[in-house]
């Protein structure tokens, strides 16, 4: 269809000024940021350009590395067991019956809920003296265990907290996914001779890879991004044994008021998750557009 | 094919106890804000108690929580309308017109939708500054349609595909403006769409935590930004933090309750055909 550029620019202006001013100008300024000694509460003309010194003292200092760990070590275990328990789950339970559609419901209501909620009732839960999970292993003969004091228990709390709230996520894709799937290839295969085992990882899980590539990307990209429910549950702590990333550039703003080297931390954020991001539009470009 | 009795109900036993582990800790916030504090201290799992709203009651009267729920529902619902217009023109511009800068547009609009909020929050809270929004919704309000936008163009840009553009000639050729056939073509046929665009919008302005931490003041604050208050260092009165935990979580339960169809597409959309 030819149209003239007016109408074009009618119909994606207003979208694209948002985003340029709200979104784009923003993150590029973070890095412009980066390069600045700003004091909050100050106007901006009193801010002092420094160079990389911010990028010097952000990346010698260990925090940050260790905070990188950190996000890398809870995004590999939180999408590694959403993805195994999503596709297994979904796997065992592919075959359609009566009522789904109400269970569907009850799966989706652990991601829509704020994050905030989710991040407050599980510190409720990890409660060392109040919560549900200390009870319930004293009641069941075990001793109770002080997680959220523990740095290895600290982490273990959000990981359960985030593999509570996305597993669900990965079952419904794979639950669709696997939905889609030609019946007929299934029972030629099955026809065949192929055994459960060979339909499910020679002929299902083939067919739907595509599928699980995006939603690993997906689910990656998100746990790079995580910050409130942490903020709420253990704030990074005991230590720095919970500090994500997203959390460390946070607290070094916000508590600790140093914006520029902050802004340079979350150059480095913004790095991973862009390059996650463009892996996944390699995979699959939702508005590619070329077929017409 | 019959699959055997005892195998439906392995199945059913399966979905039950998955139920159960995702509903359980969203039931513990709502049991907990109808608690007495006493005994949430005293017998964490007797759950025979005598409601009360005492919690409720407590936490309207030392805080301006109506004017927090005020303030949510107008960022929720003023982002939601502004997103959803915009996005459904920016998704029709690019899926309808082929013109220089479309893919770099599209990409673009792509890659925003995965900015961490942490890296935004830092310089926009600079700029806002500057721009005199910070403690205003109105800042709050821009922020939250440009960080949504993507998706529900995106979204948006798949509904608009689906509807055949023979149908919108047929409609031109009767001898309607292009703002009619919009309207009374496209918009009726993108429905769902437009459903769980606002869903998901909704969603992220009411729920949205650390932007609004960071822009708001005590005037302007979002309910979430006032329950994050409630937990301090001394410790946390978790009958009152589950209050406010409930009233946050009540929109979009209803939300999930009567649109489950409509967000499940949205999940999906883009990665599974459906």
């Amino acid at each position: 269809m030819r149209t003239s550029r007016w109408v074009v620019w009618f119909y994606l202006g207003p979208a694209v000024l948002v985003m340029a001013a709200a979104c784009l100008y923003p993150v590029m300024s973070a890095f412009q940021l980066a390069g600045y000694d700003w004091s909050m509460g100050t106007p901006w003309s009193s801010a002092r350009w420094v160079g990389w010194s911010n990028f010097v003292s952000a990346f010698s200092n260990p925090r940050v590395w260790s905070s990188l760990w950190t996000t890398i070590l809870f995004a590999a275990v939180c999408v590694g067991a959403e993805m195994v328990l999503g596709i297994a789950l979904a796997l065992a339970l592919e075959h359609p019956v009566r009522g789904m559609a109400v269970f569907r419901t009850l799966f989706i209501l652990p991601m829509m809920i704020a994050p905030i909620a989710v991040g407050l009732v599980w510190r409720y839960m990890f409660d060392a003296q109040f919560g549900l999970i200390n009870a319930a292993l004293v009641a069941m003969g075990l001793s109770a265990q002080t997680w959220l004091a523990d740095p290895t228990l600290a982490f273990i709390a959000i990981v359960v907290a985030d593999i509570w709230q996305w597993t669900p996520f990965v079952f419904i894709m794979m639950i669709a996914a696997l939905a889609g799937i030609d019946g007929s290839v299934i029972e030629a295969a099955r026809i065949d001779g192929a055994d459960w085992w060979q339909q499910t990882f020679l002929v299902k899980l083939p067919m739907v890879m595509h599928v699980i590539a995006i939603t690993l990307m997906m689910r990656l990209i998100d746990a790079f991004r995580v910050l409130e429910v942490v903020y709420v549950l253990t704030f990074g702590g005991p230590g720095d044994s919970t500090e994500i990333l997203a959390l460390h550039i946070y607290k070094t703003a916000f508590v600790g008021q140093q914006l520029g080297v902050a802004a340079a931390i979350s150059v480095l954020l913004l790095v991973v998750v862009v390059a996650l991001s463009w892996g996944a539009l390699r995979l699959s470009n939702p508005m590619k557009g070329e077929e017409r | 094919m019959k699959r055997p009795v005892l195998l439906v109900a392995g199945h059913y036993t399966m979905l039950v106890i998955l139920a159960f582990l995702c509903i359980a800790p969203i039931v513990v916030i709502f049991a907990t804000s109808v608690r007495q504090q006493v005994q949430i201290f005293a017998e964490p799992l007797n759950f025979l108690f005598v409601p009360t709203l005492e919690n409720y009651r407590a936490v309207l009267q030392e805080d301006k929580l109506d004017r927090y729920l005020i303030n949510s529902l107008f960022v929720g619902i003023v982002s939601t309308i502004v997103t959803l217009v915009l996005g459904c023109m920016a998704a029709y511009g690019l899926a309808r017109f082929r013109f220089k800068g479309r893919s770099t547009i599209a990409y673009t609009t792509l890659l925003l939708r995965t900015v961490p909020l942490a890296v935004l929050a830092i310089p926009v809270f600079l700029i806002w500054n500057e721009w005199k929004l910070v403690n205003s919704l109105w800042g709050l309000v821009l922020l939250y349609v440009a960080v949504n936008l993507p998706f529900t163009i995106w979204l948006l840009y798949g509904f608009v595909l689906q509807v055949p553009i023979e149908l919108e000639e047929a409609a031109a050729i009767d001898g309607c403006g292009p703002l009619r056939v919009f309207t009374k073509v496209l918009l009726p046929l993108m429905a769902p769409g437009l459903a769980a665009a606002s869903i998901f919008t909704f969603r992220i302005a009411w729920n949205e935590f650390i932007l609004a931490l960071v822009l708001t003041d005590r005037q302007t604050r979002t309910l979430p930004v006032a329950a994050s208050l409630f937990i301090t260092d001394i410790g946390v009165d978790w009958g009152k933090v589950m209050a406010m935990g409930s009233l946050i979580a009540i929109p979009p339960l209803i939300f999930t309750f009567v649109a489950a169809r409509q967000i499940i597409t949205g999940l999906t959309a883009g990665a599974v055909k459906g």
